[in-house]
């Protein structure tokens, strides 16, 4: 196989040997290539020289196409020999009109504002003060400003920017401007609040600074081609100028140069967390990765046309819902491209996904052919991601990853610890740490990337990630249930778990009041069950392979759970829009508690049995006053508990501090589940972390990054980092 | 009184359609069926008149492969009291089954007979009307409101046409067509998904029923519609006016 294969690599070369000169390089410098291999290095484009007149530009470009014909020979038959007998033989499946694929689907971010009924600052007053005091960041030279500040969801405490730290000049924006270009350097007003800001509006810092790292440029080509009369033949492209990968590495430059002069630096993706991790809390400078948003590879491992691996390696500032919908677009459909040449060449390529039909736009753009594409359906070889969450419309793979996301797969799935096979994160003395493997097992050593996942960017900046996707399953079945206790919950689950564990894929839970408050707050949600009381509600999800067992297997398990009594009563969705609905009011909850004023938030973790006991103390202790609401992943003992108010009450707060963490400490949970710590639990860490644990992560913290410039005073108490 | 519904399993709404690469129709195999949602707010109307106290019994009727049984146990969880299949592997066509369903109303005498609409998988929107044609019924498409009254034997329907509403009387027995805006059909709730195992489902063949299938009618070819093109940003106002004039031509 490997020999004919071979011989079918210089078959095509011999017989594509004009077609390569005359035709690709006129494609591939159409689409931009002469852009990158002609870029200069800082230095050169500072040069007054440096603009050379077109007759040197032609001759430049003649050197470079005679370089990129050899180089790309040479790589692409090294690659194909090397990487053939390898398993995770990888393609780069980025196209040039790809990217515009992907961002289509992305849907802004959707602030939920207050009840404007309600009167509610946005803002806590306090914070807006300090927000105006730090707007300008001269304040801060030399000496330490010392500023009592409060959030939301914590106990006051004294916050003061490391002195440490240095502010920004002209210099460094000047510097900025240099490495990534100028309009990725963002001074603009708007766009510096609304990255200063946290969603959940709780937190503000006073960053003026945000910049955007965009892509290492290298230009991945991706085809499959197949000679007529020669044997079947798949082989990769991938023109990479090895030298220049250095050079664009952006995220490194841009830290090596932060951490030389000591500038604290805020790592931002989708700013979709809840506990204020991914903002600014003084000046620091603001890297959002969002700008970083290419697939580079997928899967790869191609047996005869079937994908069977499902590994996706991507960048940081992926969108979580773009990448999902990728995945759902993978080797469902296998298109061949038959060219034909004016000069009477065949051509015939086969893609996969959409890329074809962009593909055969760019060729008729450049050579006019004429063209056919021919799609040969294969069987449906769909992919998902391993984590799912509600706020994935926004939220980036890198942020995920760095914060550890749980989300609503976890109960099948697990953690993002497992399914993480690989990443690439940037220290922050520029030291680019290649971790980017595809391979399930790996023994060798420490395995340091687990250091990454879950550190909320105060180890490095997560820049790129591959992933093990699970095969998309095509029977969903979902029930919502109603129990009358939380006992007959948790007797449901340990049921679900014996009886429907192979397709058990979600087990949520919330109780009467988070059902009330959707009902009233949400816009278009019904209860699916006859209005009567039932104090808790129970979402079962599972997913399988065959649609008419699941659903049998599923039926007779609630049928015979109803009949011991465990489920009092229950709806079965028949079709999708059904089971959306019931997604609807799960998800809609957060939604609802913002809509409905002032929220204190807690995401612990707990054993099941004792989960419920919280809330109802908590409800015993505040009284009528607040409204106590739990609900959240009971398959994973994590337990969203919400207090939700009229307005921010601090009356109130000193009653829930510390209360709900020494009760969590007590009970051996953690204060934190899938949240983080962030920065409004980074001093509580002790209550679900030995000293002697806590002490080893300053350490490696302080090893990893000396100055301390990673999103500071996050993650662990200011009191030892500092 | 009786009311039959007619009930058809089709893709499911929320399934991305995908055209069979040989063009013949729509993929089917693999993926998610669900009941056609105007046929559920069919059976959801029936369901109310019936829970009102004017109709003592309400049928449900599924025609196609086996699978529609598991259609039609949906339709007997909604609350459907018993069940007709007519068991056929052949394309069926409207006016089929609305040969078909003259059939089955010779045989179980319904007063009003209920459908949707149209079904969203071809959207031909023939049945109810070639069935009222074909059992000399008078007919209320696309009703957004049906009133029953038993003792004058008439049904009031609103139809939704081109700017208003239209209210039409029709004399028992009549045939119903559902909109969209009709009423939101109920979840299939356990209890009823238990009770519907033990009800039962009829079958039939056509031949049985004395029905030939067979279709006038060719599929040519079936193709998606064709994609949208992206847009291109307009230097000038000029250049604007320039394309709508001689690209697009619309001014």
């Amino acid at each position: 196989m490997f020999l004919v294969d071979f011989f079918a690599c210089l078959k095509f070369r011999c017989f594509g040997c004009k077609l390569w000169r005359c035709c690709w390089w006129d494609f591939l410098l159409a689409n931009g290539f002469d852009r990158i291999t002609q870029r200069r290095s800082p230095e050169q484009r500072c040069s007054p020289t440096a603009s050379p007149d077109s007759s040197q530009r032609q001759q430049r470009k003649m050197k470079t196409k005679n370089y990129i014909t050899t180089y790309c020979l040479f790589k692409c038959f090294s690659r194909y020999l090397v990487h053939r007998s390898n398993s995770n033989f990888q393609y780069s499946s980025q196209f040039p009109g790809f990217r515009c694929q992907v961002s289509r689907t992305s849907r802004p971010l959707e602030t939920v504002l207050p009840d404007p009924k309600q009167n509610l600052p946005s803002v806590h007053p306090l914070r807006e003060y300090i927000g105006r005091d730090l707007t300008s960041a001269s304040n801060f030279s030399g000496y330490t400003h010392r500023i009592p500040c409060r959030f939301f969801g914590s106990t006051p405490i004294v916050m003061q920017r490391n002195p440490m730290f240095s502010t920004i000049n002209a210099d460094d924006i000047t510097k900025f401007k240099e490495i990534l270009g100028e309009k990725n350097v963002v001074q603009d007003e708007e766009a510096l609040l609304a990255a200063n800001t946290d969603w959940m509006r709780k937190y503000k810092g006073s960053s003026n600074l945000l910049l955007q790292p965009r892509t290492t440029e290298e230009v991945y080509i991706f085809l499959s081609c197949e000679i007529v009369a020669a044997c079947f033949t798949i082989f990769c492209i991938r023109i990479s100028f090895p030298h220049l990968d250095r050079l664009f590495d952006k995220v490194s430059q841009v830290l090596k140069y932060c951490n030389s002069r000591c500038l604290a630096v805020v790592p931002q993706g989708g700013n979709t967390g809840l506990v204020g991790g991914s903002v600014p809390v003084f000046d620091e400078v603001i890297i959002n990765m969002g700008s970083m948003k290419n697939i580079i590879s997928f899967d790869k491992v191609r047996r005869r046309l079937y994908m069977v691996s499902g590994i996706l390696v991507c960048e940081a500032g992926c969108i979580l819902e773009n990448l999902v919908s990728f995945l759902d677009n993978q080797g469902c459909l296998l298109w061949i491209l038959v060219v034909l040449f004016p000069s009477g060449v065949y051509f015939l390529a086969s893609i996969g996904g959409g890329c074809c039909f962009q593909f055969s736009l760019c060729c008729r753009a450049v050579w006019k052919p004429n063209f056919w594409i021919l799609d040969l359906t294969m069987p449906p070889f769909r992919f998902v991601m391993p984590l799912d969450l509600g706020a994935k419309g926004s939220c980036q793979i890198g942020g995920n990853v760095s914060t550890n996301a749980g989300g609503l797969r976890f109960v099948r799935y697990g953690s993002l610890h497992g399914n993480v096979l690989g990443l690439e994160a940037v220290l922050a003395n520029g030291t680019v740490l290649d971790m980017l493997g595809t391979l399930r097992k790996d023994n060798t050593g420490y395995d340091l990337k687990h250091l990454f996942i879950g550190s909320e960017g105060s180890l490095g900046i997560i820049s790129k990630v591959s992933i093990l996707t699970p095969p998309k399953l095509s029977s969903v079945n979902l029930a919502f249930l109603a129990c009358k206790d939380y006992v007959s919950c948790q007797n449901l689950l340990l049921e679900a778990k014996r009886k429907l564990g192979n397709i058990l894929s979600a087990f949520e839970f919330l109780d009467s009041h988070s059902m009330d408050l959707v009902l009233n707050h949400s816009e278009g949600v019904r209860n699916p069950l006859p209005p009567s009381m039932h104090n808790f509600y129970v979402l079962i999800e599972t997913t399988g392979s065959d649609q008419s067992y699941d659903k049998e297997k599923l039926e007779a398990f609630l049928l015979r759970s109803m009949e011991v009594g465990l489920i009092s009563d229950g709806v079965l969705a028949q079709d999708i829009n059904q089971a959306f609905s019931f997604w609807r009011i799960r998800e809609g909850v957060p939604e609802a508690l913002m809509k409905a004023g002032a929220v204190y938030k807690y995401d612990l973790s707990l054993p099941i049995e004792k989960m419920y006991d919280l809330v109802e103390e908590m409800r015993m202790r505040l009284g009528p006053a607040a409204k106590v609401v739990g609900y959240g992943h009971l398959g994973d003992g994590n337990l969203h508990l919400n207090i939700s108010l009229p307005e921010y009450d601090d009356t109130v707060l000193g009653q829930v501090e510390p209360f709900v963490y020494e009760w969590t400490s007590k009970h051996r949970g953690s204060i934190s589940a899938e949240h983080g710590l962030g920065l409004m639990k980074a001093n509580k860490i002790h209550y679900s972390k030995s000293t002697e644990s806590v002490h080893l992560m300053v350490s490696i913290k302080k090893l990893l990054d000396p100055n301390g410039i990673l999103n500071p005073y996050k993650v662990l108490p200011s009191s030892l980092t500092s | 009184m009786k009311i039959m519904v007619a009930i058809k399993r089709v893709v499911d709404y929320a399934v991305k359609i995908r055209v069979k690469p040989d063009k013949t129709g729509v993929e089917t195999t693999n993926v998610k069926m669900s009941m056609n949602p105007f046929c559920e707010i069919a059976l959801e109307e029936a369901l109310r008149i019936r829970e009102s106290g004017r109709a003592s019994e309400v049928v449900a009727v599924s025609m196609g492969p086996q699978q529609c049984v598991d259609t039609l146990r949906t339709g007997l969880a909604m609350g459907a009291d018993r069940g007709i299949h007519v068991e056929t592997k052949e394309t069926l066509y409207p006016l089929s089954v609305a040969k078909l369903l003259r059939a089955l109303v010779e045989v179980e005498k319904p007063q009003i007979l209920i459908l949707g609409k149209q079904a969203i998988d071809d959207d031909c929107n023939q049945t109810g009307q070639m069935l009222a044609g074909l059992l000399n019924w008078p007919q209320g498409t696309f009703a957004s409101k049906v009133v029953l009254d038993e003792e004058k034997q008439e049904v009031t329907v609103d139809r939704e046409v081109d700017g208003g509403l239209e209210t039409l009387c029709l004399d028992l027995p009549a045939v119903i067509t559902t909109d969209l805006r009709l009423n939101q059909p109920r979840y299939a709730t356990l209890p009823n998904i238990m009770k519907a195992k033990s009800k039962v489902i009829k079958k039939y063949t056509p031949q049985e029923l004395n029905v030939e299938i067979k279709s006038d009618l060719q599929i040519v070819q079936v193709t998606e519609p064709p994609k949208r093109k992206s847009g291109v940003m307009v230097s000038s106002v000029d250049e604007l006016i320039d394309k709508l004039k001689n690209e697009a031509r619309v001014i």
